[in-house]
């Protein structure tokens, strides 16, 4: 989908949102000052994640429909892949996992900090400026206040053992998310490589066929799975686009986001898939990740989710 | 003009966004005959409700236009999908006339799985005086029979039947979304959001696919068709739109197949009005020919455009329907109003199109004045025989006294469907459960 190995260009120019306004008015002039641009950027950013939320809320949903209106769901995933292809380019996807330590570092050293440019960018061609990552970073930081802490936690540590790690990645850079522990500031090299890694495996891994391929998905990508099964629930659904396993590998706090929204049960967010996940494992988040036990473990729960989503 | 007061009030936008709550009365359609006689609306409950225009009175020659209900009856009943374990709605998504060739009625109606063709027929005569029956039907003991008698036909009070003449199923995997009726009044195509199926009104059994978008993965599927029309004249020719903005003109003589298009109508995008909605706001809820076969209209969330069919490049007219609502988007795409499906219509001589909105407004553009104008279709607003007021919405700043105000719109009001008299300035606008017909004054 995208060019890989272009090296990024940053620069630290007064941003201007690229791709339009999220709510259409919102796009004010590029501001004159760092900090203003760096608000609007924020802002702008805010926006742009709340409506990816709401529009992998409403993919969600529509999954959970036995024929789900093809148009709507059709225009809403599109909408996904457009935004996710706009983070792309700025960065924003690739270095979500390191949020929260982005919100502690200064701005400045994060602008300085080429390793996090090394992700392709097709911006440039695009011609489009990058958005400081230290906002983006902000952003999260206020993001994981929103929603409710211990559990979630927990339930990012049970995912983590779940998704067959790699052995060269250090689990860590799974938790790294906005919930996780916080991994200093130098681990990025290690994950930048890992992710890299890991979008390899997952290609090589599509050919092994669907299981094979579930395993390797780290569950948000199930999720991602599932919402693009949508449109499809007569036939199984093929090896996912790696693309779209990318799209969706990190939607954690949208997803519990939504869950508080729909469930409206706020201190509850083990609801859904994730809920089953845990439920059907045996392992507690002390368990090591066998890749055979997750392998029947995801299977049940493929099938159980199969059954409740009547695909 | 029907007036049902039940209004079922559902609180809950989700249920009323996603059709999940069964409110039978709201029209889902409305359509007028090739003369203008009849007008057909269908609702969500699957009936078919035809009113009649009143015969000219010489005493009260101010009634002339007026329609009176001439027949209903329930043309699609909810059925279940065993196989895939669903419910199949009995909603009319669509009523199309075909052209009166004998004293019947014709017409199409389709749910998103099911065409049926309605024949509307008037009987005021019964025959009486069988010999093997009684008059109620019964069967007579053939011992009592002495005598053989003629059957007479007897005058009664008129009587307008409806019986569904064919039924054609099992040609849709996706939902139904438009139909059409050739000019050759042979065939008829129906669409759905990846298809496009030919049919022989006298064939039930089988139906060719003349378009198929479906990609081999469907994860691969970015594009659905959203409408498709005949060409008016041209038996061979038909248009179909698509959820990404553009029309396709497809020639039926060049291929069993119609991939590949002979046309494609497409406006480049302005980069300046870009957003994450672009593709949301463009998508085609509605194309229409116009009756001279010359254009085609097409209706998108916030404009209706004009295409002469020697121009592809570009539209050759837009109009702004409610430009007003491009600032509020992001809330409109949360409420999924965005997704509203509005239709579009000519009038009689393709010189004023209408189209509905929001609020219970409908916008009516002239195309040769450039003149356009906002009505509502309220009750309170329009007492039979009122004349309607332009309505105005302001956008920020002070408003005046009898304009309303973008932020007090009322989403959940909406007119999708309407239609106009193929020959007279007079139109019929589905506005949730009520139907308005608006008529030129007459002196």
């Amino acid at each position: 989908m995208f060019p890989k190995g272009t090296k990024r260009k940053f620069s630290d120019s007064g941003e201007e949102p690229a791709g339009g306004g999220g709510g259409g008015g919102e796009q004010g002039p590029a501001a004159p000052s760092a900090a203003a641009a760096r608000a609007l950027t924020s802002s702008y950013s805010l926006q742009r994640q709340s409506l990816l939320d709401m529009s992998l809320i409403k993919l969600q949903l529509c999954h959970m429909l036995v024929e789900p209106n093809l148009c709507r769901s059709v225009l809403i995933a599109n909408t996904v892949r457009q935004i996710q292809e706009e983070m792309t380019q700025d960065g924003t996807w690739q270095i979500m996992t390191q949020a929260l330590a982005a919100a502690q570092c200064p701005a400045d050293r994060l602008v300085a900090t080429e390793v996090l440019c090394r992700q392709t960018d097709p911006a440039a061609q695009a011609g489009q400026s990058p958005k400081p990552f230290s906002v983006v970073g902000l952003e999260e930081g206020y993001h994981s206040e929103e929603v409710v802490m211990e559990g979630e936690v927990e339930t990012e540590v049970t995912m983590s053992t779940l998704s067959a790690v790699p052995p060269q990645l250090s689990s860590a850079s799974y938790l790294a998310g906005p919930f996780g522990m916080g991994p200093c500031w130098e681990d990025e090299e290690d994950d930048g490589g890992c992710d890299e890694d890991e979008e390899e495996d997952s290609e090589e891994c599509a050919s092994e066929g669907e299981d094979g391929e579930r395993d390797r998905l780290s569950p948000d990508s199930r999720t991602g799975e599932q919402v693009f099964g949508t449109f499809e629930i007569k036939h199984p659904a093929p090896p996912a686009d790696p693309a779209l396993e990318e799209l969706f590998s990190d939607v954690d706090p949208s997803y519990y986001d939504l869950d508080t929204v729909l469930t409206g049960m706020q201190s509850a967010p083990k609801m859904g898939p994730y809920d089953l996940l845990e439920n059907l494992s045996s392992h507690g988040p002390t368990a090591l990740s066998s890749s055979s036990n997750c392998r029947s473990d995801l299977n049940e729960l493929d099938h159980i989710m199969e059954i409740i989503v009547g695909s | 003009m029907e007036e049902e007061s039940d209004t079922r009030k559902i609180n809950n936008s989700f249920l009323r966004d996603h059709n999940y709550a069964t409110e039978a009365d709201i029209i889902s359609t409305v359509e007028f005959n090739s003369s203008g006689e009849l007008l057909a609306t269908g609702d969500k409950g699957g009936r078919v409700v035809v009113f009649q225009r009143e015969q000219e009175s010489k005493t009260q020659p101010q009634r002339r236009g007026e329609y009176n209900v001439y027949s209903t009856f329930q043309s699609h009943e909810p059925e279940f999908d065993y196989l895939k374990s669903l419910e199949i709605e009995e909603k009319i998504n669509k009523i199309k006339w075909l052209p009166q060739q004998n004293a019947a009625y014709f017409l199409l109606s389709t749910n998103d799985k099911t065409v049926k063709l309605w024949k509307i027929s008037e009987r005021d005569k019964r025959p009486e005086g069988y010999n093997l029956k009684d008059d109620d039907g019964r069967i007579r003991d053939p011992s009592t029979i002495t005598s053989l008698r003629v059957p007479v036909l007897q005058p009664m009070d008129l009587m307008v039947e409806a019986t569904a003449r064919r039924v054609f199923s099992n040609a849709h995997t996706y939902h139904i979304n438009s139909i059409s009726v050739n000019s050759d009044l042979q065939t008829f195509i129906s669409t759905d959001d990846l298809r496009v199926n030919l049919w022989n009104l006298e064939i039930t059994d089988r139906s060719f696919n003349i378009v198929d978008i479906k990609p081999a993965n469907m994860e691969e599927l970015t594009e659905v068709i959203t409408s498709a029309e005949f060409h008016p004249q041209h038996c061979h020719t038909f248009a179909y739109s698509s959820s990404k903005g553009s029309i396709r003109l497809c020639d039926m003589r060049q291929a069993a197949l119609c991939d590949r298009h002979c046309k494609y109508f497409e406006e480049p995008e302005d980069p300046s009005t870009r957003s994450f909605f672009s593709e949301i706001i463009s998508s085609i809820s509605d194309v229409k020919f116009s009756h001279n076969g010359r254009y085609l209209m097409t209706r998108d969330y916030l404009t209706v455009k004009v295409w002469d069919l020697q121009m592809e490049n570009k539209p050759l007219e837009t109009y702004q329907v409610h430009d007003y609502l491009r600032g509020k988007l992001c809330s409109l795409y949360e409420n999924d109003c965005i997704f509203d499906k509005f239709e579009c219509v000519w009038n009689g001589s393709d010189s004023v199109i209408m189209t509905g909105s929001y609020n219970n407004f409908f916008r009516m553009f002239d195309r040769n004045t450039k003149r356009d104008v906002t009505l509502e279709a309220s009750r309170e607003n329009s007492k039979p025989r009122a004349i309607l007021k332009p309505r105005k919405v302001c956008v920020g700043g002070k408003r005046r006294k009898d304009e309303i105000s973008v932020d007090s719109l009322d989403f959940s009001k909406k007119i999708l469907h309407t239609t106009w008299h193929p020959h007279e300035n007079i139109i019929a606008v589905a506005a949730t459960n009520n139907l308005y017909i608006f008529q030129d004054k007459v002196n």
